[in-house]
Parts: structure tokens; C-alpha cells; sequence
């Protein structure tokens, strides 16, 4: 789950992590007030959960109330990465003197928390780490033992030369260590860690991902939750526990497992369709599921046609056939079904969808290009 | 011959009086597997009934079914919360191979569980994954026994139905399998393709192998890079997701596009370059692995 920079500031702020003030505006008016109590410059920050907001006009510095008033009203509503923006942070700017960079993340290749740090600040790590792999030091964090102080020193040492910054930086990767074990945390990026000019290093932009696995362990962390960030038919595919990705194609796709979910969008591709949606609806086989998973779909306007493509091994067949069979008596759908059932329980399954009037296929070609045909013809 | 699981396997069931645990524990012991013990905290000293009144018994721990029963391999089918307690229980236990089945355990919990695997010599398959299977000799885990069928080729695989989909293609055309190995979906886990690769290669009786992967890490590259230099049998690959989205997780915890990395795109190229014969979808792996049966 990917959370808001002032979300993940107020983790940082809570674990002693010097990070200047700011508050959030979701009219120009209260950016105004905002700005006013805080008094001088300050910048105006797009919420959204997408990097790039500088370069999308998302930021910008403020020096006069008119400045606020008129950034705040450029910045709200405004699209940046597909994500209208509603919120805008508005915190007092700092006097720059360095930036650095420094980061936290779950390397899969070291099977473990990794620290990745850059004396260059204010850039696109990626980038730097294929461009110009010397300025990155990384450091990965043994789980059992956590982070040692001499680890945090030699990271710290490594973005200052004073020693003054190298004890206020190494204490500040510490901090946020422990921030990261403590809230679940699969990424957490400050950037830029900037030196003021009266020499304090502060954190004065975070970008923060929580691990959907732990999420049950941080019930408090669960109100950062952006329903607005999300279309609504995946707020509702989570709530019905099931994996849903919009995409913009006419061919709905409800598939049982991930791997086969994908495979099968990429069949809808080789026939030349293009796939609405990646949709697993999992292992178990509750036909309450399938319903949730086929009211999702038809949501959907541009879905022409509702491809089911279930290869059963936990997932009975004759579950999902009973779901099938329900949403289509319970709910209103509009758009032809096309199936493919194999698997465990499938003559069971096959028998419940004739009762019925449907009819399956039991390969997965044969399903897929059949369902694009239909989708063309619709 | 056969990897991982086969013969030699014991096995004790974690979590074998859940849900899960219990019928997947039917499953195997219907397949053939010698189910040899079963753990649930509490229910230690019951017996679990199995097909024709075979009776497994469970213990309180994974040691004391360890010491009473001589089980080497462990399947885990804990609830996510327990889970990686669970394997480090069994990793703790002298347990070599932990087959971790459960979806959705905490990424920091895996981290420390995979560490401890490793400090102790111990095997993870997992998590998140089908789990094993030898066909006509063992299976552990959840892939279904009546699609596969004994033979020469080797499947290794990221998935569990995409898994089913290749093998059932190859089966009905009377190729069968010496193991298929699905590794799982999360970003963290225990067996990597490499290392199943590794095990095929010292299998002696694996003919050729199948290599399904996904979007997400960089995993499929290495292993084609290993392929290049180490392995003298064929390999034929299928990569899953070339029309997923750039950072979005597509339903496994592992299948996301991050920034330009882990893309379908430069998995396939890594294969084709090393060698490693791409199918475009999951029928025609059973032509590619035919011909180079047959070369």
C-alpha cells in the first residue's frame, strides 16, 4: 500500500526524524491560513501517490499569499500520473545548502532490508544507479541482528565529511530503521535529506510503501488508506479479497491464480484483443467470490465480453460453475460470458452451467480466441 | 530419478487440522506420500484419519515428530500471521526441506525465516507456492496428482494454475515429468530458479526443462545466464505478463513491474539469448520441449 508524503512524514516524525512542519489544504483558502500562520516562504506539494510531481507542476514555492493562493488553485485538480490531485501539503521551505539521498527497501536478491544511500540528492535513484553506480553505497541489513551503529556510521560517513552532519545523518538511519521494522514497511525513501544552511539535516520529502501483508499487525496504519487514489472497483475487489487491476481493453478477464491471469491477458493479445482487467480470484473456491468477481467486471463499461478461464486445483469447478450460475440469476449482466472449465470437480461443473444454457470450452485457446471474436462483433 | 521430494520423503504437515491442511494432507496420502506426522500447537496426541483408516499422529511441535517419527520434509499450511514462525520451527527441528505453502506472509517475517533457513542449511521452497511434486512418487504441497505423469522433463515454475496449464498440455501429449517445482509468487523466497536448475542438472534422469516465470525481479535473468554456462540439457521458457502494467502488482506479492526492471520484455530476451527456446504461449511449450527431446 503506497501512502501520502505527509502520511509517511508523520511515521518519520514519530520516530524522531527531524522533518520540517506542514499541514494539509484541500481548498486554496486553507492553503492561505496555512501559510499565513507559518509566515515567509513555503511550497505547495501535490498528494498523490506518483513520483515526478515536480516535473508535472506539482510543486512549487511560494513566497506572498497570492502566490499560495495561486499555486494551490493551479495544484488541486490537477492530473498528474492518471491521479487527480486533492490534497496539497504546504510547508515552510527550508535554506538549502546539500541534498542526499537515502533509502530503505526489501532487496529481493539479499532476501533482506537494504539501505541505499547517495551523497546527490533530488534525483531518480534508479537512474543514478544505472548511469552512475559509484555515487550509490549500499548497505543490506542483517534481520537478525538489525541495524549496528557502526553500519548507520559507515552509511553516514559516506554522505558527509563533517563530522558534526555524520553523527546528525547517522542517527537520522537509525531512526529510520526503526521506522521501517516498526510499521511494516517495504520502502521508505527520503529524498532529499538536505543540510540547511545553519547545518541541521532534516528529511524534506518521504515516499513510503506499507507491506499489504502486515497491514493486519498496523490497524492504525490502515486509515491512510486513499480510497480516492484507487478506482472504485478495486476498493471493492480488496474488499471482496480479490486481486482486480484495471486496464483499459474490452475483453474481462476473471482467471483462477495469478500466473494464470496474466497468461491468459497475454492470450487475449495474441488474438489480437485487448484484456479489461488482470482479475485472480484465488485458490479457494467461494462462489460469493466469483459473483463479487463478475459484478466487478461488468462494472466496467467497456467490457464487451466476460472471459472465465478457471483451471481447477483448489478451486473446484463445480463451485465456480455454481457462482456463475448465481451472479447471472442475482445480477444483471449484460455482456456474453465465455468459459473455460477444467480441473478438479470439472464434469460436476460442466453439468451445473448445461442446466443452465452455458456452455464450455476446455482449452484455453480456444476460449480466449473465441472471446475476441465476440468482443470484435459487440 | 527426481528432486526435492520422491522416496525418500517423510513428511510432516504443519497446520494439518486447518482447513487447508487437512485436505490437501488427503490429497497427498491418496497421491502416496508417506505422511508421517502432522502439527497443530494443542492438539498434540490426536490422530489425523487419512483415506482407508490411515492414521497419522500430531504432535505439539515440529521436534517431537522430528524425534518420534524421523520426518525430514515439512509443508506448512499455517495462517499468514504464524507461518514464518512456523518454518523457522521446522528449520529448528533439523527439517531439509520446508515447503511453505501459505500466501501472504509479512515480507519481514520471510526475511528473518530465510536467513535462519540458510544459517542452518535448510531448504525453503516458497513461500506462496504449489509446492512439489514427483510424479508416480511424492507430492507435497497442492499441485493436482492427475495431471501429471512420470517422465523425463523437469518443470520449474513462479505459478500454481499456469503451472497446471503447461503440465496438463504436456501429460496429454505423453510427456511426462521427473518433478515439477513451483517456487512461488512472493518477492522474497527461499528457492530460486538457479537453484532448482542446479538439481535438474545433478538429476541424471531429467531430460529436458521447462521454465515458466513471470514479470517481477530479475530472477529469470540469472537463471539464463546460468543456463548459458552451466547446463548441457535443453530448457524451453514462458514468461507470463507482457501485457501487465509498469508498477502494479498483478495479484502475486513478487509480479511487479518496478521502474523499466523486471519486465516480460527483457526476460524473454534474456532467454533467447541464452539459448533458452520461448514459447509464446503455454500449448506451444509442448512442441519446444518435443523437438528438443528428440534433437
Amino acid at each position: 500500500m503506497d501512502i501520502h508524503e505527509y502520511q509517511a512524514k508523520e511515521i518519520l516524525r514519530a520516530s524522531g526524524i527531524p522533518v520540517p512542519p506542514g499541514e494539509i489544504a484541500t481548498t486554496p483558502d486553507e492553503a492561505v491560513a496555512i501559510a499565513e500562520a507559518y509566515g515567509g516562504t513555503v511550497v505547495v506539494k501535490a498528494q498523490v501517490h506518483s513520483g515526478g510531481r515536480g516535473k508535472a507542476g506539482g510543486v512549487k514555492l511560494a513566497a506572498t499569499t497570492s502566490e499560495v493562493r495561486e499555486h494551490a488553485e493551479n495544484i488541486l485538480g490537477m492530473t498528474i500520473s492518471g491521479f487527480t490531485v486533492g490534497k496539497v501539503l504546504v510547508t515552510p521551505a527550508e535554506d538549502i545548502d546539500t541534498e542526499a539521498y537515502v533509502g530503505v527497501l526489501i532487496d529481493r536478491k539479499a532476501q533482506a532490508a537494504t539501505f541505499i544511500v547517495s551523497a546527490e540528492g533530488g534525483i531518480d535513484i534508479e537512474e543514478v544507479a544505472h548511469s552512475d553506480p559509484d555515487v550509490i553505497h549500499r548497505l543490506t541489513v542483517d534481520p537478525r541482528y538489525g541495524l549496528m551503529r557502526h553500519q548507520a556510521y559507515g552509511l553516514a560517513n559516506s554522505l558527509y565529511e563533517d563530522p558534526a552532519l555524520v553523527k546528525q545523518a547517522a542517527k537520522i538511519i537509525h531512526q529510520l530503521y526503526a521506522a521501517f521494522t516498526s510499521s511494516g514497511a517495504s520502502m521508505i525513501e527520503i529524498n532529499p535529506l538536505i543540510v540547511t544552511v545553519a547545518g541541521e539535516v532534516k528529511a524534506i520529502d518521504a515516499k513510503m510503501s506499507l507491506d499489504d501483508s502486515e497491514l493486519f499487525r498496523h490497524p492504525a496504519l490502515l486509515e491512510y488508506r486513499d480510497l480516492s487514489a484507487e478506482p472504485a472497483a478495486e476498493t471493492k475487489a480488496r474488499e471482496a479479497d480479490l486481486s482486480y487491476v484495471k486496464l483499459d481493453g474490452n475483453v474481462g478477464c476473471c482467471v483462477n491464480g495469478a500466473g494464470l491471469a496474466m497468461a491468459t491477458m497475454d492470450l487475449v493479445k495474441y488474438y489480437g484483443g485487448e484484456p479489461a482487467n488482470f482479475l485472480d480470484i484465488g485458490g479457494s473456491s467461494n462462489p460469493e467470490k466469483v459473483i463479487s468477481a463478475l459484478e466487478i467486471i461488468t462494472s466496467d463499461s467497456n467490457v464487451k465480453v466476460i472471459l472465465i478461464n478457471i483451471f481447477g486445483g483448489i478451486t473446484r469447478c463445480d463451485d465456480v460453475a455454481r457462482g456463475i450460475v448465481e451472479a447471472t440469476t442475482r445480477i444483471d449482466i449484460e455482456p456474453p460470458i465465455v468459459i473455460r472449465l477444467t480441473g478438479t470437480n470439472d464434469k460436476e461443473g460442466l453439468e451445473i452451467l448445461a442446466e443452465a444454457g452455458f456452455s464450455a470450452f476446455s482449452s484455453m485457446d480456444d476460449v480466449v480466441e473465441r472471446g475476441v471474436e465476440m468482443a470484435d462483433a459487440g | 530419478m527426481a528432486i526435492l521430494v520422491g522416496d525418500d520423503t517423510r513428511l510432516v504437515v504443519q497446520g494439518i487440522t486447518g482447513r487447508d491442511g487437512s485436505f490437501h494432507t488427503l490429497q497427498m496420502m491418496e497421491y502416496g506420500t508417506a505422511v508421517v506426522a502432522g502439527v497443530t500447537p494443542g492438539k498434540g496426541g490426536q490422530t489425523f484419519e487419512g483415506p482407508d483408516g490411515a492414521g497419522v499422529p500430531i504432535f505439539n511441535s515440529v521436534d517431537e515428530a522430528v524425534a518420534e517419527t524421523g520426518a525430514n520434509t515439512s509443508v506448512v499450511y499455517v495462517p499468514p500471521a504464524f507461518a514464518a514462525s512456523a518454518i523457522e520451527e521446522a528449520v529448528d527441528a533439523a527439517i531439509s526441506l520446508v515447503v511453505a505453502i501459505t500466501e501472504g506472509i509479512p515480507v519481514q517475517d520471510m526475511a528473518r525465516a530465510h536467513a535462519f533457513a540458510r544459517d542452518h542449511g535448510a531448504r525453503v521452497l516458497g513461500p506462496n507456492c504449489p509446492g512439489a511434486i514427483s510424479p508416480g512418487k511424492a507430492k507435497v504441497g497442492i499441485i493436482p496428482g492427475n495431471i501429471v505423469t512420470p517422465g523425463p522433463v523437469g518443470v520449474i515454475s513462479r505459478s500454481g494454475t499456469l503451472t497446471y496449464e503447461a503440465v496438463i498440455h504436456l501429460t496429454n501429449a505423453g510427456v511426462g515429468q521427473t518433478t515439477c517445482v513451483g517456487i512461488g509468487g512472493d518477492a522474497l523466497i527461499g528457492t530460486n530458479f538457479v537453484d532448482v536448475l542446479e538439481a535438474f542438472a545433478d538429476d541424471g534422469d531429467t531430460e529436458a526443462i521447462v521454465m515458466i516465470g513471470e514479470i517481477g525481479g530479475t530472477d529469470e535473468q540469472e537463471a539464463a545466464q546460468w543456463v548459458q554456462e552451466n547446463l548441457d540439457i535443453p530448457v524451453v521458457g514462458f514468461i507470463a505478463g507482457q501485457t501487465a502494467p509498469p508498477g502494479r502488482r498483478m495479484g502475486h506479492a513478487g509480479a511487479i513491474i518496478s521502474g523499466s526492471s523486471g519486465t516480460a520484455e527483457e526476460k524473454m530476451k534474456a532467454f533467447e539469448e541464452s539459448g533458452i527456446a520461448v514459447a509464446k504461449r503455454p500449448v506451444d511449450i509442448v512442441g519446444l520441449i518435443q523437438s528438443a527431446l528428440s534433437a
